[in-house]
């Protein structure tokens, strides 16, 4: 009885000393040596492997910086603060960034735009290609609504309110997803600081538009005649504010008819 | 019977008929945890393929070498009651291993399998296998076909898995059933559908 408890003690003891001894030595012999700078940089990347970057997840990014295939601000998410700290590894200055936030170009709400028939049925924007007419929505321009951007989105920032996309900008990251994720080209990302930003983007002619959708730009021009910083301009029947050329005066929002300019 | 027929009868029988998963209920937790997107089932079923074929081979060393070793049992000591926490002990140690070794020599492969291989040390199939085997007591050669052969079958599960849940989140399911739920029932219905499998052997 004893003898038995004494063995199999032994036996146990010993498989698990060899075996700590073979994964210790065989740790040291098959250590793999990795620049000391990308651990440092993975620790200051915010981790939410989210993909804005281009590379998958955060340590694919660290190893590309680390490597100098990278610029030090190549993380959309971190902003400004992120590649500070990264410059401050790698021993480079970061330039100044803009921080940005995405914007859904539409404003057709349920009670705003109309709708050809009621449909039930998968609840997905691509598949909305082989549902007659592009979805039930009459604008063939306009948010779906089925929310494939909410899914995209890795940080909850985005949600479909009243049947169209909204994105929250105080959480946004801008990391660029949900502007992949929707089929209709919706979405764009703007400047946080952004004044005036148009909400539609229906490049049908201005008789479509209205019968679609009681905010859409009929294509108009008012807004274009009075931007004094040649700013906004309609191309395709749909108003695009330049922004690197706004001022913020507000005279588009001001003399737009269908009051669609943020 | 050949050796080569008796090989192929376990390999059909533990891939398809007695799948470790829908008719064996092992390795359950990566299989709805792992199996949201078929890529990444396919990694994870790959992964297992690899770690369940090395440990069959390794714990069936350990089993015919140390525990049921003759020279122990000529003199009435039987260690085989240990085969449980020593597989355990073996497989961790084993996973370890393999990941360490992966990292240095194929870091491509171990780019794909990487993230995988340390969830496996935890995957009951990869004990349950090396059990079994000393169970039916297969010798070395049959531990290794039947260790890759459940690791297949482990594969197909997963991935026929993760194919199905990529159609059901485009689905309208009541509030009540979405998530976890639904992903039982539907394994639920895949393991009824692989019992159609049953008797064939």
């Amino acid at each position: 009885m004893v003898t038995g408890i004494i063995v199999a003690a032994l036996v146990v003891g010993c498989v698990g000393i060899i075996l700590g001894f073979f994964l210790g030595i065989s740790g040291e012999k098959f250590k793999v040596e990795v620049d000391p700078r990308e651990e440092a940089i993975l620790d200051v990347l915010p981790g939410n492997n989210c993909g804005g970057c281009g590379y998958a997840g955060c340590s694919g990014l660290a190893a590309a910086i680390a490597k100098g295939e990278a610029p030090v601000g190549q993380c959309p998410v971190g902003g400004d603060p992120v590649a500070a700290k990264v410059g401050e590894i790698m021993g480079v200055s970061a330039g100044a960034s803009v921080k940005k936030v995405a914007f859904v170009k539409c404003a057709g709400t349920c009670e705003k735009a109309n709708q050809d028939y009621e449909y039930t049925g998968v609840e997905d924007c691509a598949a909305m290609a082989f549902v007659p007419n592009g979805g039930p929505k009459s604008c063939n321009y306009g948010c779906l609504g089925y929310g494939n951007c909410v899914k995209a989105c890795p940080f909850d920032s985005i949600h479909i309110v009243n049947g169209i996309a909204k994105v929250d900008a105080k959480t946004c990251k801008a990391c660029g997803k949900c502007v992949a994720a929707c089929p209709k080209n919706l979405i764009e990302l703007v400047p946080y600081e952004a004044m005036h930003l148009v909400q539609c983007s229906s490049k049908d002619k201005g008789k479509d538009v209205m019968s679609a959708c009681s905010v859409g730009c009929i294509g108009c021009h008012l807004c274009e005649k009075n931007c004094p910083s040649d700013a906004i301009h309609v191309v395709d029947n749909v108003a695009y504010i330049d922004q690197e050329k706004c001022t913020g005066c507000g005279i588009c929002a001001e003399k737009c008819p269908k009051k669609i300019i943020l | 019977m050949s050796v080569l027929a008796k090989l192929l009868l376990i390999a059909v029988a533990s891939a398809i008929v007695n799948n470790v998963v829908l008719s064996q209920f092992l390795g359950i937790c990566p299989f709805l945890g792992v199996s949201k997107k078929t890529e990444t089932a396919a990694g994870m079923g790959g992964a297992v393929i690899f770690v369940i074929t090395i440990s069959s081979f390794i714990t069936g060393l350990i089993y015919k070498f140390v525990l049921a070793n003759p020279v122990l049992v000529s003199k009435g000591i039987d260690l085989t009651y240990l085969k449980t926490i020593v597989f355990i002990l073996v497989i961790a140690a084993l996973v370890q291993f393999v990941e360490m070794f992966l990292k240095k020599k194929m870091p491509a492969l171990y780019q794909s399998l990487g993230v995988y291989l340390p969830l496996i040390t935890t995957n009951c199939a990869v004990l349950g296998v090396s059990l079994n085997c000393v169970t039916y007591e297969y010798n070395l050669l049959e531990s290794v076909v039947y260790g890759f052969a459940t690791a297949v079958g482990f594969f197909i599960a997963i991935v026929l898995m993760a194919g199905i849940r990529e159609k059901i989140e485009y689905n309208d399911i009541p509030k009540t059933f979405k998530g976890t739920a639904i992903v039982l029932i539907t394994a639920c219905l895949m393991s009824i559908a692989f019992m159609g499998f049953s008797g064939m052997i």
